[in-house]
């Protein structure tokens, strides 16, 4: 039988490697599918660009950090990249709504299939990563300062005597904290304010809401202002917490579109729930359960293998089979959400 | 009379549905327009709300001419629409449906929602349940308390009683009276002729697109040949 | 409803005139659009010949034919059927594999070392499938579901020990190499057929599963497929070397050095250059021009042979497209396309025929991976990148023509031709624009990494464009009226 230090480190153990990056990373995927699911329930269409979308937020979010930089201003222990998120928010939703008008509009009025939608996001799609890649380059780019962790795992192990140690990055924590006032600012809105409830009964019925009065142009324009903020914030949060590369922003659109359809898309809290439960999958299926289980069963038992049920290279694979087994059982997600037609 | 559609003319881009046709309510009274299926019944009343545009005619409202406004403009000028099917925001509570019928309102709506729940008091009961859980005729009674939050002068139903049971509809056409003595004008168009007759201040009965029979809902009732056509003798 | 046609207004106003039922009728475009379009194709690549070199322009021919063939393959999927595959990548990249399968001769030490295990493996996943399909079929509810999880968790179980010390035995044969099993050593000609089986195989299987989806979620379906396919193509290195590529393929056609001995290829390039030879009066100085020539002949003549094989499978993939698109099959899938719902209650089995123009497009796909695969000599999964093995593609069908079969083949040529050209053309902007700037600031040195994304921004500008004003393409589709 393990004793109790064992297990104590075994969930340590979890804890580092598993909990909080998957927690970390699950904040980020909620946050990006929140913006692919409001943009589909209000203006009905999957929006392929929402990955570049992100990668042109935190593009953002970097250059007004370096600007801060320069003048010497930083945010002390957290990252200077905090105080840049509103202004690039700013920016970014502004570029969203210059594309609606250039772009999306025009069929959105044509009343044009959703479909014809998504292929002009595909062209915006295009036109947004060249945008990024002109200002950024194709580099990979840290862009964090300030401490670095919270805990470090030496000083968790001298201060628990544990062997396992448990280091908690200042990023993964902000991350965490600030998807949660993200998140609960977005559902007060939605729930309480007159705008939210219009941009809700617009997704609802459109033709009923425009009946009621509801001026669509307004709620479209909300959206995206708040599909912009969404995606800057889950762009500057996972490049923080990782790092920038715009490649890597374009796949993020595979989980996120998961976590949507997964959680049932259109309905936000539905995003939520399916980022967390694409991430801790994602993580836990690629994780090696060696030194886990080395922990809690005797001495002789030891695994020989890494008891790891994927590589690391094969998440995408988690993700898709998430989302086919969801299209397969039900098609609505876990909250209902719309059928896409 | 208040809400007039004067010889009007159109359908929907092909071929005209109405022709020619003319409509009219008064306020405090109900007027109901009945005909044979495909007769133009909706179209009529959808073309005095604007949504489609209609090649000759002018549509009313008081003395102001609304022909070329917008169905949401008429929607601003007092006139309030169900329409038959998906007629309530059915992910949303039932306050909320009738908070967004006085999204247009910026004064304090909780009189004309106390007004409401008076009138359908099984609403209030389930003020917070999602309108898409109601059973048809409550849903229906959402969708007419929706319509009624931005005090409208006139109350457009399309078919209200599609699809509910003869009990629910004996009760609904009650509460569609009471309506009506507020001092609204009250225009619906029914497929179950008779019943809507009784209640009918004002009947028209059209035919291929034309007014065929008009008059008071018991000149109609007593009418032999509209009894022959649409009433079953 | 789905109107998978792009403007839907003119498709609707259209629809109102009164044609007799079934017949094909010609738009008012004028009969000369294609041939002059095609005409103006050709002149921009010999353009490039004479201003470029020869060499560029044919390189930029192959690809060309080979775009030409996945934009028909696409063109097929959503053309006719107005399905969205988002997955083009992923059947390209298996025919590739499929060619590194074929063609590479077989790596005995390696079979030797792994083969009973990779063997024992794969007919334990028969056993697996076998199981669960048995299981399927003979119980029901929650107990099936139970039995399936555990079929298929033994089997994991029981499969990850044997195919893991395989890989491993396998992988450690000359890493630097080989480290995988090489393949058939068959001609690679024939891996273009056997790239098409794959990927129509693959396809059968992914259209089982997500056929019976709305469109949008095809494509997101489609669009993860393809990124497992390519990174099971990177990462299991027994199979096709993964990031360590294949290089070195066989050939179709001869190789330069061998074509530069050949005594009737001096005589034919000799010939060639007769007028400028004879220019020449010094013997010795002559002799090297010829020499000159031949090198530079024989690659021409590489790059020719490839142009002409190419042209082959493509000709006889148009004939064969444009024949089903005109048959009865062709006519229902397009019927299907315009309007499901009806196509359905006349009692058309709309997923089945589906499945039929997804697997035929994919094959299509696949062929023209393997082709390219050949063409380069060498597999390399790691180059393959959605933006421009998927998107891209669609952007040419887009273009050229949706529901269009030579449509297809011409957005294909214009599309890989501006690709191409769009990076030169954004070094030359960047040159005008920095021509006065000092060359050791940061900023000039940044400016010159950005011609290379300028090819993404061209190809969203011209598919948005194109999109907006002319949605039917270049040339397109003939519009049947009923």
């Amino acid at each position: 039988m393990p004793d109790a230090t064992d297990i104590l480190n075994a969930l340590v153990l979890m804890t580092n490697f598993v909990f909080v990056p998957a927690l970390a990373y699950g904040s980020q995927l909620a946050l990006g599918a929140l913006g692919v699911t409001l943009v589909f329930g209000i203006l009905r269409f999957a929006n392929f660009a929402h990955g570049d979308l992100m990668a042109f937020g935190t593009t953002m979010v970097i250059l007004i950090t370096w600007g801060l930089q320069a003048q010497g201003i930083t945010a002390g222990p957290v990252p200077t990249a905090l105080i840049a998120l509103v202004p690039a928010i700013l920016v970014t939703a502004v570029a969203a709504i210059l594309i609606d008008r250039s772009v999306f509009g025009f069929y959105r009025k044509r009343r044009a299939a959703p479909v014809v939608l998504v292929i002009a996001s595909v062209g915006v799609m295009f036109m947004l990563s060249a945008i990024v890649r002109f200002i950024m380059g194709t580099d990979d780019r840290r862009f964090t300062d300030g401490e670095r962790f919270i805990i470090r795992a030496r000083e968790f192990r001298e201060m628990t005597g544990l062997d396992e140690g448990l280091a908690i990055q200042t990023t993964q924590a902000l991350t965490v904290i600030v998807a949660i006032v993200t998140v609960t600012a977005l559902f007060i809105f939605l729930r309480r304010s007159r705008t939210g409830k219009a941009m809700r009964a617009y997704s609802d019925n459109e033709d009923l809401a425009l009946l009621s009065g509801i001026n669509p142009d307004r709620v479209v324009l909300i959206t995206w202002i708040i599909a912009a903020a969404l995606a800057t914030i889950a762009g500057a949060l996972y490049g923080l917490d990782k790092s920038f590369k715009p490649f890597t922003y374009f796949q993020l659109l595979l989980p996120i579109f998961a976590a949507a359809i997964l959680g049932g898309i259109g309905q936000p809290i539905g995003a939520v729930v399916g980022g967390y439960i694409v991430a801790f999958s994602e993580v836990m299926m690629t994780y090696a359960y060696k030194r886990f289980v080395t922990y809690l069963v005797p001495e002789n038992w030891a695994p020989e293998g890494l008891l790891q049920f994927l590589g690391t290279d094969y998440k995408f694979a988690v993700s898709f089979i998430i989302l086919v087994v969801v299209l397969l059982i039900r098609p609505t997600g876990i909250f209902r959400g719309a059928v896409i037609k | 009379m208040y809400l007039t559609g004067q010889g009007m003319t159109g359908g929907y881009g092909g071929a005209d549905i109405i022709k020619d046709c003319t409509i009219g309510v008064d306020k405090g009274e109900i007027a109901v327009i009945v005909g044979p299926n495909g007769a133009g019944k909706s179209t009529a009343m959808k073309a005095m709300l604007g949504m489609l545009t209609i090649r000759k005619g002018h549509v009313r409202l008081g003395d102001k001419d609304i022909t070329a406004l917008t169905p949401q403009a008429r929607v601003g000028e007092g006139i309030a629409f169900v329409p038959q099917t998906s007629n309530v925001f059915t992910g949303m509570s039932v306050e909320e449906n009738l908070e967004m019928g006085a999204y247009l309102r910026r004064d304090d709506i909780r009189q004309t929602m106390a007004q409401v729940y008076d009138l359908f008091p099984i609403l209030k009961e389930k003020r917070r349940q999602n309108a898409g859980e109601l059973s048809g005729g409550q849903r229906q009674q959402v969708a007419v308390g929706r319509a009624l939050m931005t005090r409208p002068s006139v109350l457009m139903l399309d078919e209200p009683t599609a699809g509910v049971s003869p009990i629910v509809m004996g009760e609904l056409f009650d509460r569609i009276i009471e309506v009506r003595d507020t001092g609204l004008a009250v225009l619906m168009v029914e497929q179950n002729a008779r019943q809507a007759l009784e209640i009918a201040d004002r009947g028209y009965v059209l035919v291929g697109g034309v007014n065929w029979r008009e008059g008071t809902g018991e000149e109609l009732l007593a009418d032999p040949e509209v009894r022959k056509s649409f009433l079953g003798g | 409803m789905t109107d998978t046609t792009v403007d839907t207004a003119e498709q609707a106003a259209s629809a109102d005139t009164d044609k007799p039922v079934h017949a094909i009728v010609e738009r008012k475009a004028s009969p000369w659009r294609a041939p002059l379009a095609f005409a103006a194709m050709g002149l921009a690549l010999i353009a490039t010949g004479v201003f470029q070199s020869p060499a560029v322009a044919l390189t930029i021919l192959n690809m060309s034919l080979v775009s030409a063939i996945m934009a028909m393959g696409l063109n097929l999927q959503w053309g006719y059927a107005g399905l969205f595959n988002a997955g083009v990548m992923g059947f390209t990249a298996l025919g590739g594999a499929t060619a590194v399968v074929i063609s590479h001769p077989p790596v005995m030490e390696a079979l030797g070392a792994g083969g009973r295990g990779l063997a024992l493996s794969f007919l334990i996943v028969v056993a697996i499938i076998a199981t669960v399909t048995f299981i399927a079929s003979a119980t029901r509810g929650r107990f099936r579901s139970f039995l399936i999880f555990v079929t298929v968790v033994a089997g994991y179980i029981a499969l990850r020990p044997v195919f893991g010390a395989a890989v491993g035995a396998v992988e450690a044969v000359d890493p630097a190499r080989t480290g995988f099993i090489g393949g058939l050593g068959l001609p690679i000609t024939l891996s273009w057929v056997a790239g098409g089986v794959v990927a129509a195989g693959v396809a059968w299987i992914i259209g089982k599963v997500a056929l019976g989806l709305r469109t949008d979620y095809l494509a997101i379906a489609t669009l993860g497929i393809s990124e497992i396919v390519v990174s099971v193509l990177k990462n299991e290195d027994w199979l096709v070397r993964g990031v360590k590529n294949v290089t070195g393929l066989p050939r179709p056609v001869p190789y330069e050095i061998e074509l530069q001995q050949q005594p009737w290829f001096a005589d034919l390039v000799e010939r060639v250059h007769a007028g400028q030879l004879a220019a020449i009066t010094d013997a010795a100085a002559r002799e090297d021009a010829l020499r000159q020539f031949i090198v530079e002949g024989s690659g021409h003549f590489v790059k020719i042979a490839y142009a002409g094989l190419f042209t082959v499978v493509l000709l006889i993939l148009l004939a064969l497209c444009v024949r089903a698109l005109n048959s009865p099959w062709g006519r229902m899938m397009r019927a299907i396309r315009d309007n499901e719902e009806a196509a359905a209650a006349m009692g058309k089995d709309v997923t089945r025929r589906h499945l039929q123009v997804f697997i035929l497009g994919s094959a299509i796909i696949g062929i023209a991976g393997a082709m390219m695969t050949t063409l380069d000599g060498q597999f390399t999964p790691g180059t393959y990148n959605p933006l421009r093995f998927t998107f891209l593609i669609w952007v040419m069908v887009i273009v050229g023509g949706s529901g269009n079969n030579l449509g297809a083949v011409l957005g294909g040529f214009v599309i890989w031709f501006t690709w191409v050209q769009a990076e030169p053309a954004g070094a030359f902007i960047i040159e005008q624009i920095t021509r006065d700037m000092d060359p050791s600031t940061p900023l000039y040195q940044h400016l010159q990494d950005i011609a290379a994304p300028f090819r993404l921004f061209v190809m969203g500008f011209v598919l948005l464009l194109f999109l907006r004003f002319s949605p039917k393409g270049i040339l397109p589709e003939k519009v049947r009226h009923s």
